[in-house]
């Protein structure tokens, strides 16, 4: 009776969980992410690495004693998280302020040796707002139908939407704000340079005739 | 039901429907994402430029074998969809070497496969009620609703970025047309000064 979902566990526990796109990371190389998103937004982040081994000439499927240090940096460029993490690693973070949120990751390697094929595949995956949601963890909590699990589904989307439409309004207004002031600065300047061009003139045509008369050239 | 408890806690932790990443792709360097597919695959790649010069990029994918399925030079946005025709690893490169110091920020989405159902027992087989397919009906408009708003994040995106490099270039060239006005004025003054200077001494020495 029991035997059946625990071997579908111990399946599922064998079975690599396959995360989406990866990509290649030198040693001291520091790759960045930005995500623009509304306030009050989770952020869920899991990322694998895998290292080049000469060796067998393939990547391992995991590397004890690496980790890959993970820096959050707020859209006012004030450090969120700052966390060293194992070679697997999961990283959480809720947004307080809309805005370009950037998300830096870094190997912490030390040892040359470790990155002697110069590649380390980390593999990422980044979900934003209703995506973060786990779904049969919630329909065990609160206990709800399949019905009502998909209307929580519906709702939390509408929320997220609604959150992405008021910080468009804010964005907008910061837009609106930066063309008024290159309009202001460009009538000023023009109307300024016009006014510097009249004076010079007339200060050069005087100036000349000054001197010319004290030349006694005119 | 502990067990299946377990099992539907570990059943999160599946394959993803989708990646969204914005990233910074310095002057003359390439990045490349790769992305395990299987056969019979439909995916699609979107991907914008946000900022950086002239707001392009060369992007280019291939299939396991290195065929090149996609190949356009200097692009400021473009969608590619494709299916696959055998299993294997799928590359998709961005590429800003035709660029001297200009460094671009790119954003790229990547979809797969289908999506996840939400829980694992509701699988496509089973009879939706009214209820239930209105629901799905929903869903899917309010993923192009979110679609539609990323579209425009990105777009307000690029045009404030456009903005804010236009505010700082009229800053700049302000100032700087400002000092070599004034430079100008004074030293053409001066030249001729010095011309009518020099000349009156050799009159006057020739005399």
């Amino acid at each position: 009776m029991l035997s059946t979902p625990a071997g579908v566990l111990l399946l599922l526990a064998w079975i690599h969980p396959s995360y989406a796109l990866y990509f290649h990371i030198g040693e001291t190389e520091k790759k960045c992410f930005i995500e623009e998103i509304p306030d009050e937004t989770m952020v869920i982040g899991k990322y694998r690495t895998q290292l080049w081994d000469k060796q067998t000439s393939s990547f391992l499927p995991s590397t004890p004693g690496l980790g890959m240090h993970v820096e959050i940096k707020d859209p006012d460029t004030k450090i969120i998280l700052s966390r060293q993490y194992g070679s697997d690693g999961r990283f959480t973070f809720t947004s307080h302020t809309p805005g370009e949120h950037q998300i830096c990751l870094h190997s912490n390697s030390t040892k040359m040796a470790l990155f002697a094929g110069g590649k380390l595949r980390v593999h990422l995956d980044i979900q934003v707002g209703e995506h973060t949601n786990n779904y049969p963890e919630i329909a065990a909590k609160d206990k709800l139908t399949e019905l009502q699990l998909r209307v929580r589904q519906l709702l939390d989307q509408v929320e997220q939407i609604q959150k992405e439409q008021n910080y468009q309004r804010y964005r907008e207004e910061r837009f609106r704000m930066t063309s008024e002031s290159t309009n202001q600065r460009v009538l000023w300047w023009s109307i300024a340079q016009t006014l510097i061009l009249i004076i010079t003139g007339i200060w050069q045509m005087k100036h000349l005739k000054s001197f010319f008369e004290a030349k006694k050239l005119v | 039901m502990l067990g299946l408890g377990l099992s539907c806690l570990l059943l999160h932790v599946f394959v993803v429907f989708g990646t969204e990443l914005t990233f910074e792709l310095p002057d003359n360097d390439k990045q490349c994402f790769y992305e395990e597919l299987e056969k019979d695959v439909k995916f699609d790649i979107d991907f914008q430029v946000i900022s950086g010069g002239n707001y392009d990029v060369d992007c280019f994918v291939t299939d396991p074998q290195n065929n090149v399925l996609y190949n356009e030079k200097k692009k400021q946005y473009d969608s590619f969809s494709h299916t696959t025709a055998m299993k294997g690893v799928y590359k998709v490169c961005f590429s800003n070497e035709f660029s001297t110091f200009t460094h671009k920020i790119v954003y790229l989405e990547f979809r797969h496969g289908d999506e996840d159902p939400l829980l694992q027992s509701m699988t496509s087989s089973t009879a939706l009620t009214q209820l239930e397919s209105s629901c799905v009906s929903i869903h899917e408009i309010l993923k192009v609703v979110a679609d539609s708003q990323t579209w425009y994040r990105l777009r307000e995106a690029y045009d404030r970025t456009k903005a804010e490099h236009l505010l700082e270039r009229v800053t700049f060239w302000s100032i700087g047309q400002t000092v070599l006005l004034f430079v100008i004025g004074i030293g053409q003054v001066m030249l001729l000064r010095s011309f009518f200077t020099e000349k009156k001494g050799s009159v006057a020495a020739t005399t």
